[in-house]
C-alpha cells in the first residue's frame, strides 16, 4: 500500500499508509491526521482538504486541470503556492508511493 | 425541532397531495413543523415542483446530493439578481439588487475576493483576543437567578459587536447595524415594520448614506483592514461607491451574513442543548468537545433556511426535468436532515464523527465565506460558558421569526441560577 507524508503547519509528520484508488483527502480523514477539514466529503465543492504538494512530486501528481470545479475552488483558499491541490482530487495510485504534502495554517 | 411527527395542525402531512405541498409558508419556520413535510419531500419527491404556491411556481431540492449538484454547477444554477437571485421571493425588478453573493463566476469571483482576507486565517488570529475578551464581559455581566432573554443579552450584542468590528463602525450607533439587517431580511408579509419593498428601501437608503459617508473617509486614508476600506482600495470594487444599489446590495450581505446567522446559532445552540440533556452533561464532563459541538449545532441550527438559483438552461436534476427559467430551491434545513449523508440526522449528537459534513454554510463558489470566524465565534462562546456557568437553564419555548429564508429565533427565555 502506497505510503503517504502528511506535514502539518506546525512540523508535525504523520506517514499512513492509504490503499490505491482511495484519494489523498480519504487517507488523512480515515486516519484522523489533523489538519484537513473535508467538510464537504470529497465534492470538491468546499476547499477545506488543501494542501501543498512537495516540490519534488509535481510532475508526478500532475497540474490542476485547466477551468476545473477544482481550480475555481482553489482560487478562494487563503493561501495558495505552486503546489497547492484539493486532496479529494488527487487518487493515490502505486506511483505516488512516499507522496509528501504539506497543510496550509488553516482551512478556509 | 423535533423528529418528523406526521400530524401538524390536526393535518396529516402524509396524506397531503405531494403537489399541494408547499415548503415556502413561512408559517412552518415560525411554528417548527417543517420537518415531516421535508421528510416526505426526500421520501417520495426529492426534486419536487409546486405550482402556484405561496411564493410563486418552484421546484424544491431536498436531499444532500441533489443540492450538491445544484451548488456545484453555477453555470446552469444561476444566482444572477436580475433572474431573481438568491431568495425565493421574486421582488420587482427595480428593487432586485446586486452583490456579490447574487452574481456568477467571474465578477462573483472579483468582488468576493476584495473581502475575503478579513475572515482568512491570519486575521483570525489577530481577532481571537478581542471576541474572547468581550464574550467574557458579556457573559460576566448576564444577571443571576432571575430569566432574561438570551437573544438580546448575549446573541444580538456579541454579533452586532463583531460587525461592528468587521465594518470599524462606530461602536455607539452599532444597534443600527442590527436594525438594518433585521430590515433587510424581514418578510414583507411578517407584520413588521418592513410591509412593502419602496419601505425596505427607504429604511436601507439610511443604511447606505452612512456607509457611504465611511466610504470616503476611508477611500482618503490609507488602506486599513476593515471591510469598508477593503472594498474602497480593492481593484475589482474600488468605483462600488458609484452604483450606489449595487454597493448597498452588497453591504446588506455583508452585514446579514455577519450577523443574523452567527445570533440564531448562538440562541439554537442553547435551546438545543437545554432540550438534549444528556447531551448537555455529556458537554459538562468533557468541555473539550466545544469545537465538534458547534459543527453540530450549526447542522441543528440550519440558519439559511434555503438559497435559490435559477435555471439558465434546460438540464435534468434527480429525474426531473429542469426548464431554462425554472425557479430552483436548495432547502439546507432539509439537505441536514438527510439520512443518506448524515446518520441519525433527526438526532442532536455533540461528538458525531463528521461533525463537519453539513450544508448550513452551502458549498461550491458562494460557501459562506465567514464559516470559520462563525465557528471561532461560536467557540469562544461556548468555551467561556463552560468555564463559568455549570448550567444555564432554559425557561421556555424560542419565539422564532416568520421566514421562509433566515431560520430566526427572536428571544429565548434562559436563567441561570444564582
Amino acid at each position: 500500500m502506497p505510503t503517504i507524508t502528511y506535514i502539518e503547519h506546525d512540523g508535525t509528520e504523520h506517514a499512513m499508509d492509504v490503499p490505491v484508488g482511495n484519494s489523498v483527502m480519504q487517507g488523512a480523514f480515515d486516519n484522523n491526521v489533523p489538519g484537513i477539514d473535508a467538510d464537504c466529503g470529497g465534492e470538491c465543492a468546499c476547499a477545506t482538504c488543501h494542501v501543498y504538494v512537495d516540490a519534488a512530486w509535481f510532475d508526478v501528481v500532475g497540474p490542476i486541470p485547466p477551468d476545473s470545479p477544482e481550480q475555481s475552488m482553489l482560487s478562494f483558499a487563503a493561501v495558495t503556492e505552486e503546489g497547492s491541490r484539493l486532496a479529494c482530487q488527487i487518487l493515490v495510485t502505486d506511483a505516488l508511493d512516499g507522496l509528501v504534502v504539506r497543510m496550509p495554517e488553516g482551512q478556509h | 425541532m423535533s423528529a418528523a411527527e406526521p400530524i401538524v395542525n390536526g393535518v396529516d402531512v402524509e396524506a397531503i397531495p405531494l403537489e399541494e405541498i408547499d415548503v415556502s409558508d413561512p408559517k412552518l419556520y415560525q411554528e417548527d413543523t417543517y420537518h415531516p413535510y421535508f421528510a416526505r419531500l426526500r421520501r417520495e419527491a426529492p426534486v419536487h415542483y409546486r405550482e402556484d404556491g405561496m411564493y410563486g411556481s418552484f421546484w424544491s431540492v431536498s436531499k444532500f446530493r441533489d443540492i450538491m449538484q445544484v451548488e456545484t454547477k453555477p453555470q446552469i444554477y444561476s444566482s444572477q439578481a436580475k433572474l431573481g437571485g438568491i431568495s425565493i421571493t421574486d421582488r420587482p425588478m427595480k428593487y432586485r439588487r446586486s452583490s456579490f453573493i447574487s452574481m456568477d463566476p467571474p465578477r462573483h469571483d472579483e468582488q468576493r475576493k476584495a473581502v475575503s482576507p478579513v475572515v482568512g486565517p491570519e486575521n483570525l488570529k489577530n481577532m481571537e483576543g478581542l471576541i474572547r475578551q468581550r464574550t467574557c464581559q458579556v457573559l460576566d455581566g448576564l444577571p443571576r437567578g432571575e430569566t432574561f432573554d438570551w437573544v438580546q443579552h448575549v446573541s444580538i450584542e456579541l454579533t452586532t459587536l463583531m460587525l461592528a468590528t468587521l465594518f470599524d463602525f462606530p461602536v455607539e450607533e452599532k444597534d443600527k447595524l442590527t436594525y438594518w439587517s433585521d430590515c433587510a431580511t424581514q418578510d414583507v408579509k411578517a407584520g413588521g415594520i418592513v410591509d412593502s419593498e419602496e419601505k425596505r428601501l427607504e429604511i436601507l437608503t439610511e443604511a447606505l448614506q452612512r456607509f457611504t459617508a465611511l466610504w470616503h473617509e476611508r477611500k482618503g486614508g490609507p488602506p486599513r483592514f476593515d471591510l469598508i476600506s477593503m472594498l474602497a482600495h480593492a481593484e475589482a470594487t474600488k468605483d462600488l461607491v458609484d452604483d450606489p444599489m449595487e454597493y448597498l446590495g452588497n453591504l446588506t450581505l455583508l452585514i446579514v451574513g455577519g450577523n443574523d446567522t452567527t445570533r440564531n446559532s448562538m440562541s439554537s445552540g442553547l435551546w438545543a442543548l437545554g432540550k438534549h440533556p444528556a447531551q448537555y452533561q455529556k458537554l459538562r464532563d468533557n468541555p473539550s468537545l466545544v469545537p465538534g459541538m458547534v459543527s453540530e449545532v450549526i447542522r441543528w441550527a440550519s440558519p439559511i433556511i434555503h438559497m435559490r438559483r435559477t435555471a439558465v438552461e434546460d438540464t435534468e436534476l434527480g429525474g426531473q426535468t429542469i426548464k431554462e427559467g425554472d425557479k430552483v430551491v436548495m432547502w439546507y434545513v432539509s439537505g441536514n436532515h438527510d439520512d443518506e449523508i448524515i446518520e441519525r440526522p433527526d438526532e442532536f449528537i455533540i461528538d458525531r464523527k463528521k461533525a463537519r459534513q453539513h450544508m448550513s454554510f452551502g458549498f461550491g463558489v458562494h460557501r459562506c465565506v465567514g464559516n470559520r470566524l462563525a465557528e471561532m465565534q461560536l467557540q469562544i462562546l461556548w468555551e467561556e460558558i463552560m468555564a463559568r456557568y455549570p448550567v444555564i437553564e432554559v425557561m421556555g419555548e424560542p419565539t422564532r421569526i416568520y421566514s421562509n429564508f433566515i431560520h430566526g429565533i427572536s428571544s429565548l427565555p434562559v436563567r441561570i441560577p444564582a
